[in-house]
């Protein structure tokens, strides 16, 4: 029974920052439909501001927060007018490749300014766990679902209350008519995309000192990313949040009783079987596409 | 633009000039290490060692009247990439000679390439049974199997007072052949061995296999992993206040920087180690322990990967032996001398025994195994 219990808290922990990872993802991926190979790197980007700034710098540890997620989006919005700029209306392919490179491009010059090796960030919380009762928990994972959760809220109301929010969905669905209403899509690509990569910042700028931080830190993220969107339906913040959940869920209870050898798959079993069911994952409303 | 081209083929055939001349000159050595990836810590420490060992040489005069040189490529702890390295380095560099690749899948992987091209490979760290048991003849290891490491360990079992034990460990050849000999060890021992949960090598969250393991009530951990994984498995392990002995297998764990990056964490907990640079009087040859740790802090190289470089540095030496005694840069004049080197490393003494089918034996040295603790932030020897 504690077992089980400790699981189910190990689960919600993980989910909230699984469905960071995925809203970040959702609003590229799923609403600008920009096949966004370096989400990854910004992961591994905003990981590496938090070790330069905490650790080498001595910034303090929640103000570097902030200041990593805002070089996140900077970051973001340069990809964006640098290569994705031109490529406009170009298919899907062609976006694809070029952010494949960029990808590639991004890791190398982390392995080329850091090294291959991992580094460690300390963080400011005690290191006795918060018990309660027979279950425990340490304080810092419990900061990083607390913030992952306002972010994912601000995000929600950013996208869905705004109007840029409205701007950035308008775009999305119909650039032309968007324009003519007097919509600048220019700037409205460049805000999503940069936004998106700010949030993947924040995952790395939180995940990075509860475990380390490596210039390949980024696939494993990434692959999980992909899987939290598809899973719950592509461009739908509320689909990322509840994916990201589920994703944790399986994950944790499927290690727990079934096999801990098998921990990483079990996700992926489960979207196939969520996608044979439902073809357009779990919330994302019928579309055609091409 | 065709100036351009012009340029560039001048360049190039520069380019082959020069690794023509250089071919002559030294004799080359190739090296597979995973510098990148999820085992790069201990990679890299092991080049550093290699490079240790190359300038002490080539300082020394070298052998055979050249200089050697390492040729060291990034396997990128990825056994396709390794293979590529490989493939790499004895089609293009033509080495006589190789060392690598760390982890047993990486080594499993290179291993035909060996046998397909008929060059020795000198064996550093890798310890599944079977890299020296499947029957290639051009594989000289000079670290323990896990099968060396769990015998090394049995005294200790009642010692410890090890009533039942628990197992995790990465999942791949390392963690899942020391998984097997150590379970098998106890429990020809008397010990009760509850559950073997598993991890992906790149995981970095462990929180559902450790609340099994306190679920499972076990007095002791055994866990088998690199460095970075067991730091995050001490951290979390306190997290989810899992109260029970943890040994770390495999010497890949690098106690200093376990304190360093796990910090209180690391407190009470037991490693296996195949090198001891905190106590050098009980390794077997203090004075190559001694040269080589006086140049690893010259250089200043991290001291956590002191007990994974000097896998590198003795690599070599084992390889710059062969080469002397074959006289000549031939890989199956080195093959042969390989089974004769004495040399006198960090691992003790380094000599090789037969291991494997008949008629196609693999070499294996026998190198002593320590445990250790640490305590107060400190490592310190084991007192049972």
């Amino acid at each position: 029974m504690d077992q089980l219990a400790q699981h189910l808290l190990n689960a919600t922990i993980l989910g909230g920052t699984y469905a960071l990872l995925g809203i970040g993802l959702t609003l590229i991926f799923g609403i600008m439909r920009v096949v966004n190979f370096t989400h990854g790197e910004l992961y591994a980007f905003g990981a590496y501001c938090m070790y330069a700034l905490v650790m080498l710098l001595g910034v303090n540890f929640f103000l570097a927060l902030p200041m990593a997620i805002m070089l996140g989006v900077a970051l973001g919005a340069t990809i964006e007018m640098l290569l994705l700029g031109r490529l406009r209306g170009a298919d899907i392919d062609t976006t694809m490749l070029v952010m494949i490179g960029a990808w590639i491009a991004m890791q190398n010059t982390e392995q080329w300014l850091w090294s291959g090796v991992a580094h460690s960030i300390n963080n400011p919380f005690p290191a006795e766990p918060l018990i309660l009762g027979p279950l425990s928990v340490s304080w810092n994972r419990v900061y990083v679902v607390v913030v992952a959760l306002l972010l994912i809220a601000a995000t929600y109301y950013l996208v869905n209350r705004t109007r840029l929010g409205k701007a950035m969905r308008a775009t999305f669905q119909d650039r032309q008519t968007a324009a003519l209403m007097g919509i600048r899509i220019d700037r409205i690509h460049t805000a999503t995309f940069a936004l998106g990569s700010g949030l993947a910042a924040a995952a790395g700028a939180l995940l990075g000192p509860i475990f380390f931080v490596a210039p390949t830190m980024g696939d494993l993220a990434a692959a999980k990313a992909f899987a939290i969107v598809i899973l719950g339906g592509l461009g739908s913040i509320t689909g990322a949040t509840l994916g990201g959940f589920i994703l944790a869920f399986v994950e944790e209870l499927g290690a727990g009783y079934i096999s801990s050898g098998y921990r990483d798959a079990m996700g992926f079993l489960l979207i196939i079987l969520i996608l044979l069911v439902k073809p357009t994952g779990l919330f994302a409303r019928k579309e055609r596409i091409g | 633009m065709s100036k351009l081209v012009g340029l560039m083929a001048s360049a190039a055939i520069l380019a082959v000039s020069a690794s023509l001349a250089s071919a002559q000159d030294t004799i080359k050595i190739g090296v597979t290490q995973p510098l990148t990836g999820a085992f790069a810590a201990s990679g890299n420490y092991v080049a550093q060692g290699a490079k240790i060992a190359e300038d002490e040489i080539n300082a020394a005069g070298g052998v055979l009247g050249k200089k050697i040189q390492l040729i060291i490529e990034d396997n990128k702890s990825n056994p396709t990439e390794a293979v590529s390295t490989v493939e790499k380095l004895i089609q293009r560099d033509k080495v006589p000679v190789l060392m690598g690749a760390w982890s047993s899948t990486l080594t499993l992987a290179v291993m035909p390439k060996l046998e397909e091209y008929k060059v020795p490979m000198v064996v550093e760290t890798s310890s599944s049974g079977k890299i020296t048991t499947s029957g290639n003849p051009y594989v000289f290891r000079i670290s323990p199997t896990s099968a060396m490491e769990a015998k090394a360990f049995q005294p200790l079992v009642a010692k410890m007072g090890i009533k039942k034990a628990d197992f995790l460990y990465t999942n791949n050849d390392f963690g899942i052949g020391s998984g097997a000999e150590f379970s098998k060890m106890l429990k020809e021992n008397g010990v009760q061995v509850g559950v073997m949960e598993t991890m992906d090598p790149k995981a970095n969250d462990f929180s559902a296999q450790l609340a099994k393991i306190r679920a499972s009530g076990g007095d002791t951990l055994f866990v088998t992993t690199a460095v970075e994984q067991l730091t995050l498995i001490l951290k979390q392990a306190k997290e989810q206040q899992l109260k029970v002995r943890i040994i770390s297998c495999g010497g890949s764990n690098s106690p200093d920087q376990l304190i360093e990056q796990a910090g209180d964490a690391a407190n009470g907990s037991f490693h296996t180690v195949f090198f001891t640079p905190w106590f050098t009087e009980v390794t077997k040859n203090p004075d190559a322990s001694k040269r080589y740790m006086d140049e690893w802090k010259k250089r200043g190289h991290h001291v956590g990967g002191l007990t994974e470089g000097f896998r590198g540095y003795d690599g070599i030496y084992v390889a710059v032996a062969a080469i002397k005694a074959a006289g000549k840069p031939d890989p199956e004049a080195i093959r042969a001398a390989l089974w004769n080197v004495q040399v006198k490393g960090v691992y003790g003494d380094i000599h090789f025994i037969k291991q494997g089918p008949a008629g196609k034996e693999s070499a294996q040295n026998e190198p002593a195994v320590y445990l250790v603790t640490i305590t107060d932030g400190k490592v310190a020897k084991t007192t049972f």
